[in-house]
C-alpha cells in the first residue's frame, strides 16, 4: 500500500531531482552570463571632468550606441571578412577530405585502415594550440623541412605567414586537426548501412564509383550535414590558431578573427562593454545561420521524404 | 553497438574507389584506397614526427641541421625544460590533469543524470530543458567567457582553480549524448520492473540503468577529458597567475617568449613533444572502447 502512494509521487519529482545539478549549473554559467553580457552591451561608461575623483567615472545606459559602433567598425567587418575567407577555404576542404577518407576506408580490398584510420584520427587528440604551434614551425622558414627543399631544390620561398598564404596556412591547421574527426563519423554511418543495399546494386551492375555517388554519399547525407553544421560553427568561432601564430608573424593582428577583436575589447582596450555588444552580435549571428541552416536541410529531407 | 575497433563488418561490400567502369579488380588489395589513405596518414603524422624529431635537437642543430634529421640534443633539452623556473612545466602538465580529470569526471555525472531523465521520463518542460541546455551548444565560449569573468571576479574567484573547473562541468553536448544513449541502452520495461519490485528511482538508476550506460558514458568522459585538456581560451581569460596555467597556456606563454629568445624555441618544441604523449597514449588505450557510432546518431535501439 505504501509503495503505490509513494510511487506517482517519487516518478513525478524524480525527473526533476536529477535534472538539478544541470540546471543549477545552466543557470550559473550559462544563463546568468548571458543576460549580463547583454545587460553589459546596453550600458557604457561616463566620464566627466577628467575622470578622477570617486564620481567621476561611472556607469550609464549606452541605448544601441555599443551596437552601432559595432557595426561601423571596420576591424571587426574586416575580421569577419577574413573568417568568410578562411571558412571558405576549411569547410570544403575539410568535409572533403573526410568523405573520401571514409569511403577509402569503406571500399573492398583495402589495406592497412586500422593504422591509417588511426593516424588519420590522431589530431583530433592534439589541443588546437600544440597543433598551431607544431604546424607554426613547419612554416617558419629557419627550421621548416618545407623551406630546406625548397632551397636545395633552389626554388623560390614564399612567406607562409604573410597575405593570401597565411589563409592557406591557417585553414590548413584547421583541417589537419578536424578532417579525422569527421572522417570518423561520416565512416560510422557509412558502416551502418545494410549490405543488401550494395548486393542489390551490383546485381543491377553499378560500379563502385556508382555505388559510392548514388547511394553510400546519399545515405550518408545526415551525418554530412551534421557535420557541416559544427565546422560552421567552430569556422565561425576561430581563436586559438591564429593567436597561437601571433607571435611568429606580424601579419596576424590583435583584431584577425572577430572573437580576437572581442577579446581584444574586453581585456586589451578594456571596454567591456563594447565587447559585450559585439560577442551578442556573434552569438546572434551563429544562432541564425545555424537555425537557418538546420531548416533549409530539415525542408530537403521532406521534400526527399515526399518524393 | 558496434565500436570504432570492431573490424569492418565482412558483409560491407564497397567501392573500390577508382573511377574505372570495369568490374572490380581482381587482386588482393585495392591500391587507389589504400595509397589514397596512406598519403592521409603521413599528412597526419608529419607534425607530429617532426616534433618527435625536432625535440632531440640542441638549439643549434634546430637552425642548420635538416629537419628530418635526429640531433644529439635531447636530454638536455629534457634537463632545460625541467630547470625552466623550477619544473613549472610539469606543473602545467598536473594542472592539465587535474583540471580534465576532475572536470570530465563530474561532468560525466552531471550528463548521465540529465541524460537518463531526459530519456526515461514524461515529463513537463521536458522539451523546453532540452532545447535550452541544447542551445548552450551554440554559444560562442567568448560570450560566455568574458561575463563568466566578470561575475567570477565579483565571487572574487577569478585566477583561482575554480574559475577554469567550474563553468566546465556543465557540457551541453554531454547531455545530448548521454540522452541519445540512454534512450537507446535503457529500455522502459527495465525501468518499469523496478518499479514494480518498489524500487526507488535513485535505486532504479544507479543499480539498473547506469550499469547499462557505461559504455555510453565512457565516451561522454572522454570527449569532456579531451576538450578540457585542450581548452585554451577559458584558461587564458581567467587566469594570470602561471602557477595555475595548464600546458596548452603554458606552452602558448612559453611560445610567446621564444619570440623574442630563439633558445626558449626548444624548450617549446621539447614541451610540445611531451604534451602531446599523453593524449596520444590515452587514445591508443582506449580508442577500442569508444563508441563513436553515438556521433553520427547510428545507435540503435
Amino acid at each position: 500500500m505504501t509503495i503505490a502512494r509513494r510511487k506517482p509521487y517519487g516518478v513525478k519529482g524524480a525527473p526533476y531531482a536529477f535534472l538539478l545539478p544541470a540546471t543549477i549549473l545552466f543557470a550559473l554559467f550559462f544563463a546568468l552570463p548571458i543576460g549580463y553580457a547583454m545587460w553589459l552591451s546596453f550600458r557604457k561608461v561616463h566620464v566627466s571632468g577628467l575622470g578622477l575623483g570617486s564620481g567621476a567615472r561611472k556607469e550609464v545606459w549606452a541605448g544601441l550606441e555599443n551596437y552601432t559602433d559595432a557595426f561601423t567598425d571596420s576591424e571587426l567587418l574586416d575580421g569577419a571578412l577574413r573568417v568568410l575567407g578562411y571558412g571558405c577555404i576549411v569547410v570544403p576542404v575539410m568535409l572533403g577530405l573526410a568523405l573520401l577518407f571514409a569511403l577509402m576506408l569503406d571500399s573492398e580490398k583495402v589495406r592497412l585502415t586500422s593504422f591509417t584510420r588511426l593516424a588519420i584520427f590522431l589530431p583530433y587528440a592534439i589541443p588546437g594550440v600544440v597543433a598551431a604551434l607544431l604546424w607554426g614551425f613547419l612554416y617558419l622558414p629557419d627550421v621548416s623541412p618545407f623551406y630546406f627543399v625548397l632551397e636545395k631544390l633552389g626554388m623560390p620561398q614564399p612567406d607562409l605567414l604573410d597575405g593570401g598564404p597565411l589563409y592557406v596556412a591557417l585553414s590548413n591547421i584547421a583541417v589537419w586537426g578536424g578532417t579525422g574527426f569527421n572522417m570518423i563519423v561520416i565512416y560510422t554511418s557509412l558502416q551502418a548501412i545494410p549490405a543488401e543495399v550494395y548486393e542489390a546494386a551490383k546485381l543491377d551492375g553499378a560500379t563502385p564509383t556508382q555505388i559510392a555517388l548514388r547511394i553510400k554519399i546519399p545515405m550518408v547525407a545526415p551525418s554530412l550535414v551534421l557535420t557541416f553544421f559544427f565546422s560552421i560553427i567552430a569556422t565561425l568561432q576561430v581563436f586559438n590558431e591564429p593567436t597561437t601564430l601571433k607571435p611568429l608573424t606580424n601579419s596576424v593582428s590583435t583584431t584577425w578573427s572577430p572573437l580576437m577583436k572581442v577579446y581584444r575589447d574586453a581585456f586589451g582596450t578594456g571596454d567591456i562593454y563594447q565587447a559585450a555588444a559585439e560577442a551578442v552580435i556573434i552569438a546572434f549571428a551563429t544562432l541564425v545561420l545555424s537555425f537557418g541552416f538546420l531548416r533549409a536541410a530539415n525542408r530537403r529531407n521532406k521534400q526527399e521524404a515526399a518524393r | 553497438m558496434s565500436s570504432l575497433a570492431v573490424q569492418k563488418a565482412s558483409s560491407a561490400a564497397g567501392a573500390t574507389g577508382t573511377a574505372q567502369s570495369r568490374p572490380p579488380l581482381r587482386g588482393r588489395i585495392a591500391l587507389v584506397p589504400t595509397i589514397t589513405l596512406l598519403l592521409g596518414a603521413i599528412y597526419c603524422l608529419l607534425p607530429v614526427a617532426w616534433v618527435v624529431i625536432a625535440s632531440t635537437k640542441s638549439g643549434s642543430e634546430l637552425f642548420s641541421t635538416f629537419t628530418f634529421l635526429p640531433g644529439s640534443g635531447f636530454t638536455d633539452n629534457l634537463h632545460d625544460l625541467n630547470a625552466y623556473r623550477d619544473g613549472i612545466y610539469w606543473q602545467w602538465m598536473t594542472n592539465s590533469a587535474l583540471y580534465a580529470v576532475l572536470g570530465a569526471l563530474l561532468s560525466t555525472c552531471v550528463s548521465a543524470f540529465s541524460g537518463y531523465a531526459l530519456a526515461t521520463y514524461r515529463f513537463r518542460g521536458r522539451e523546453t530543458l532540452f532545447n535550452v541546455l541544447l542551445a548552450g551548444v551554440l554559444m560562442p565560449p567568448i560570450i560566455l567567457a568574458i561575463p563568466q569573468y566578470l561575475l567570477m571576479a565579483k565571487a572574487d574567484l577569478t585566477d583561482s582553480y575554480w574559475s577554469v573547473l567550474l563553468p566546465q562541468i556543465l557540457s551541453p553536448y554531454g547531455v545530448y549524448l548521454s540522452r541519445i544513449y540512454a534512450a537507446a541502452a535503457v529500455p522502459s520495461d527495465v525501468v518499469e520492473a523496478g518499479r514494480m519490485d518498489g524500487a526507488s528511482e535513485w535505486r532504479i538508476f544507479t543499480r539498473v540503468a547506469l550499469p547499462m550506460m557505461v559504455p555510453g558514458m565512457v565516451t561522454v568522459f572522454l570527449f569532456q577529458f579531451v576538450a578540457i585538456w585542450n581548452n585554451f581560451l577559458l584558461p587564458y581569460i581567467m587566469l594570470s597567475d602561471d602557477e595555475k596555467f595548464p600546458i596548452t597556456l603554458g606552452l602558448f606563454t612559453l611560445l610567446e617568449q621564444g619570440a623574442n629568445t630563439p633558445a626558449l624555441y626548444t624548450l617549446v618544441i621539447t614541451g610540445a613533444f611531451l604534451a602531446v604523449i599523453p593524449l596520444v597514449a590515452l587514445f591508443l588505450v582506449i580508442q577500442r572502447f569508444w563508441s563513436l557510432d553515438l556521433l553520427s546518431g547510428a545507435v540503435k535501439s
